[in-house]
């Protein structure tokens, strides 16, 4: 079992010992393992792709760990986000796999006793060693120097026993910093500060490393644990999220396109498809009974989208304004307000700025909407926005309202609601609270419900359900 | 594309290698994927973003293998008949007309509905061809689910069946590739059927290597700084980031203008090769424009 082969020692001996007994020994039963792991990370992994896996591996030898991972990882995980918790886990079973099997049988790392004290001199050098090995990213040094670290270290001060914080206190002591450093030497890797991903890489491998010791230590394996949220995220966070809205609102924008009600009326302009006609005419001997016609193409859509900024929807109203910059990204004819007490457009800001950060910034500063109280007033909003839009409103022209519906004690005003709904062709409400705290407070989405279609939204994978739910009643009035 | 269709290749090596002989610079995954989808005659998904080579590796492909190339340009509103086969009524219609009088019925309706009749389109091209062939069925995630599920029997069985004719069953096996933007979730179906290849954006010291294959007399300093930048670029959020296909461009316009060092001035000149949208213009002739410096600070 030697997809470790890149650790040369334990990896070579593991190694050897798999190969003297010809094939490894309860390879397929570890695959299944792993392929159970998987499962527990959310992976779906089925029968057909283990299966997969198995005649994949009949064509690329174990040995090597690169085509090994390569190789499971085609069959087993079929998404970017899969293959980012396929590499987690697989690194970690493996890992542990390695780690029990040196436990069961004895060996142990050969130790760096013969380091001995580090003089201060001496330590600089590895200092600066390690800081060069991270400019120029090479892994295998990295590897080594991470040991060498640890080795110099522990004779240094006693371990606190707990791994992280034995991590950052070797970073720490050797001066690592993704930052400049300027009082240093310009000839020194870390005065122009090192590339952020290496400093995560050496973080990482000097972890592995004080977890292969404490193994050794004791003797036995730490309790497996399920990765965290955190750690299966992807790594960018905020940005990835914004990815993810931007992929579900293009789902969206094709939904509207193609589908809805743009095709009333559009019947009468029918165009008999004479080709399609003709081919149709040959099962009746050339009589064309059948009229084919060509296919009604829709209109583009137009959006109206208001998106609620007030302090009730705080945690909410970046995921909206994240919505609102992917809708801008995907809809030319659109135009979006925010508003709190009163209502204003925003459609140039996101026209002209590309930058999520900045169109945040600028909407929280230019946009002018709070007035004097800074609460929701959605009766003044109603009427204000009618007032705007009430020439350009028409059947084609779907309004998305983004907002908690809580009116401070306001008069909710739903009859001016009602006439903008009844001049626009489809009305959506996305609300980011719970079903479960609708209506109770000053909440009164139910007074709204009645003239539009109301969604709890404040996930992604909500929002795709939104743009799910936005086809169906098509689908089921076309049957 | 050479007319002797080449065996099977044995190893990855010999992938890679085979490919980097047609000017592809395969990643690792890439030639291992390969490799499998000759061995194992399954379709692979092949998912990244845009301008990463996705379209060219399956040229790539069948070039390295000499077998011909298939391609279905997948969009919205794609239907069998412009994927898998048509009825051709016109030559259908002079044939009805061309008749004798006194034909039977019988005899005509077998006649129109013969293979003389039919227009192959790419997926029935791609099945019936006598040599093996490479079927690229690029930007799947452009069409519908109804076109994916109909996809499912095709690529499962390798055979389609058409009413008036018959089965029509593939006599080779072609090297299926699947494109997509991710721009929607394919079905888990599909999905499962396939291999799976994220391509991404190239590291730095490939996409050096790249840049060297297709501009040889760029010289190494250039390419080198270019490819930083292009790599600065693309770090920032922008609309369309510059892909491979751009990097080549630019390292070609650089060639043509005999420019010897990126600074500022040059940059801003020849930026449009590279950024295609005016939004990301400004933003990226604030951001990485500035950081190049005038010629002068680089002395």
């Amino acid at each position: 079992m030697s997809p470790e082969g890149s650790v040369p020692r334990r990896g070579a001996l593991a190694g050897s010992s798999a190969a003297a007994g010809g094939a490894p020994e309860g390879l397929p039963a570890r695959i299944l393992e792993l392929g159970e792991e998987l499962r527990r990370e959310g992976v779906a992994v089925g029968t057909s792709e283990l299966l997969d896996a198995f005649e994949v591996l009949r064509e690329v030898s174990w040995t090597s760990q690169r085509d090994f991972r390569e190789a499971l990882a085609a069959t087993l995980a079929k998404s970017q986000e899969d293959r980012r918790i396929f590499e987690l886990v697989f690194e970690r079973f493996f890992f542990r796999a390695v780690e029990v099997a040196a436990a069961r049988e004895g060996i142990t790392e050969e130790s760096l006793a013969e380091l001995g004290e580090l003089t201060e001199a001496e330590l600089d050098s590895l200092r600066e060693q390690i800081a060069a090995a991270l400019r120029d990213g090479s892994e295998g040094a990295m590897r080594d120097l991470a040991r060498m670290a640890i080795a110099a270290f522990a004779r240094r001060q006693e371990g606190s026993g707990v791994i992280g914080v034995d991590v950052q206190r070797i970073r720490r002591a050797l001066g690592l910093r993704a930052e400049p450093q300027p009082d240093l030497p310009p000839e020194d890797p870390r005065h122009d500060g090192l590339p952020r991903d290496a400093l995560r890489r050496f973080e990482a491998l000097l972890r592995r490393e004080l977890e292969r010791a404490q193994i050794e230590r004791t003797g036995s394996l730490p309790a497996s644990r399920p990765l965290g949220e955190l750690d299966r995220a992807l790594p960018s966070g905020p940005l990835a999220d914004l990815a993810a809205v931007h992929r579900v609102v293009t789902q969206l924008r094709r939904r509207l396109a193609t589908q809805g009600l743009q095709m009333r009326g559009h019947r009468r302009h029918a165009h008999v498809d004479v080709r399609r006609t003709m081919r149709a005419s040959l099962q009746t001997g050339g009589v064309p009974v059948e009229l084919k016609f060509r296919p009604k193409r829709p209109k583009r859509p137009e959006i109206y989208v208001l998106c609620d900024v007030s302090t009730s929807v705080t945690s909410a109203s970046v995921f909206f304004l994240s919505v609102l910059h992917a809708l801008h990204d995907t809809f030319r004819k659109m135009r979006s307000f925010v508003f709190i007490e009163r209502i204003s457009e925003v459609t140039d800001i996101f026209e002209h700025e590309r930058n999520f950060k900045t169109v945040s910034e600028r909407i929280s500063t230019d946009a002018g909407v709070a007035d004097i109280s800074g609460y929701t007033d959605y009766g003044r909003v109603w009427s204000e926005f009618l007032v705007q839009v009430e020439d350009d409103l028409h059947p084609r022209a779907t309004v998305i309202v983004l907002g908690d519906a809580r009116t401070n004690g306001r008069d909710p005003r739903a009859d001016v609601f009602a006439q903008i709904a009844s001049r626009a062709g489809r009305t959506f409400w996305l609300n980011p609270e719970p079903r479960l705290y609708w209506n109770y407070g000053d909440s009164v989405i139910a007074a709204y419900e009645q003239y539009c279609t109301a969604f709890e939204c404040w996930t992604t994978a909500q929002l795709e359900d939104f743009v799910r739910a936005l086809t169906r009643p098509v689908i089921a009035a076309g049957r | 594309m050479s007319d002797t269709t080449r065996p099977e290749p044995t190893s990855v090596a010999e992938v890679a290698e085979g490919l980097r002989s047609v000017g592809y610079l395969p990643g690792e995954s890439t030639a291992l994927v390969s490799y499998l989808a000759t061995k194992l005659g399954k379709p692979v998904l092949v998912e990244g973003p845009a301008g990463v080579g996705k379209t060219e590796l399956a040229k790539a492909i069948s070039s390295y293998l000499g077998r011909e190339l298939v391609r279905l340009q997948c969009y919205e509103g794609l239907d069998e008949a412009k994927a898998l086969y048509e009825w051709n009524y016109r030559k259908q219609l002079l044939r009805i007309q061309a008749e004798a009088a006194g034909t039977g019925w019988e005899a005509v309706q077998d006649d129109i509905f013969g293979e003389e009749f039919l227009l192959a389109r790419p997926l029935m091209t791609a099945i019936s061809s006598e040599q093996p062939v490479v079927l690229l069925i690029d930007e799947i995630d452009k069409t519908d689910q109804e076109f994916e599920a109909m996809l499912l029997e095709v690529l499962s069985d390798f055979q389609i069946s058409i009413p008036e004719l018959g089965r029509v069953s593939s006599r080779t096996h072609p090297i299926v590739l699947l494109t997509s933007n991710n721009s929607r979730e394919l079905t888990e179906a599909l999905k499962r059927r396939c291999l799976y290849l994220w391509l991404d954006y190239p590291e730095l010291e490939h996409e050096l290597e790249i840049v060297r294959l297709h501009a040889p007399d760029l010289s190494e300093t250039v390419a080198r700084r270019l490819v930083e930048v292009i790599g600065m670029v693309r770090d920032l959020d922008l609309k369309k980031p510059p892909s491979i296909a751009e990097s080549i461009d630019w390292a070609r316009a650089l060639l043509l203008l005999g420019v010897t060092e990126i600074d500022t001035d040059t940059f801003t000149e020849t930026m449009s090769v590279i950024v295609k949208h005016r939004t990301d213009m400004d933003v990226v002739a604030e951001r990485v424009g500035l950081k190049l410096g005038t010629p002068a600070d680089v002395a």
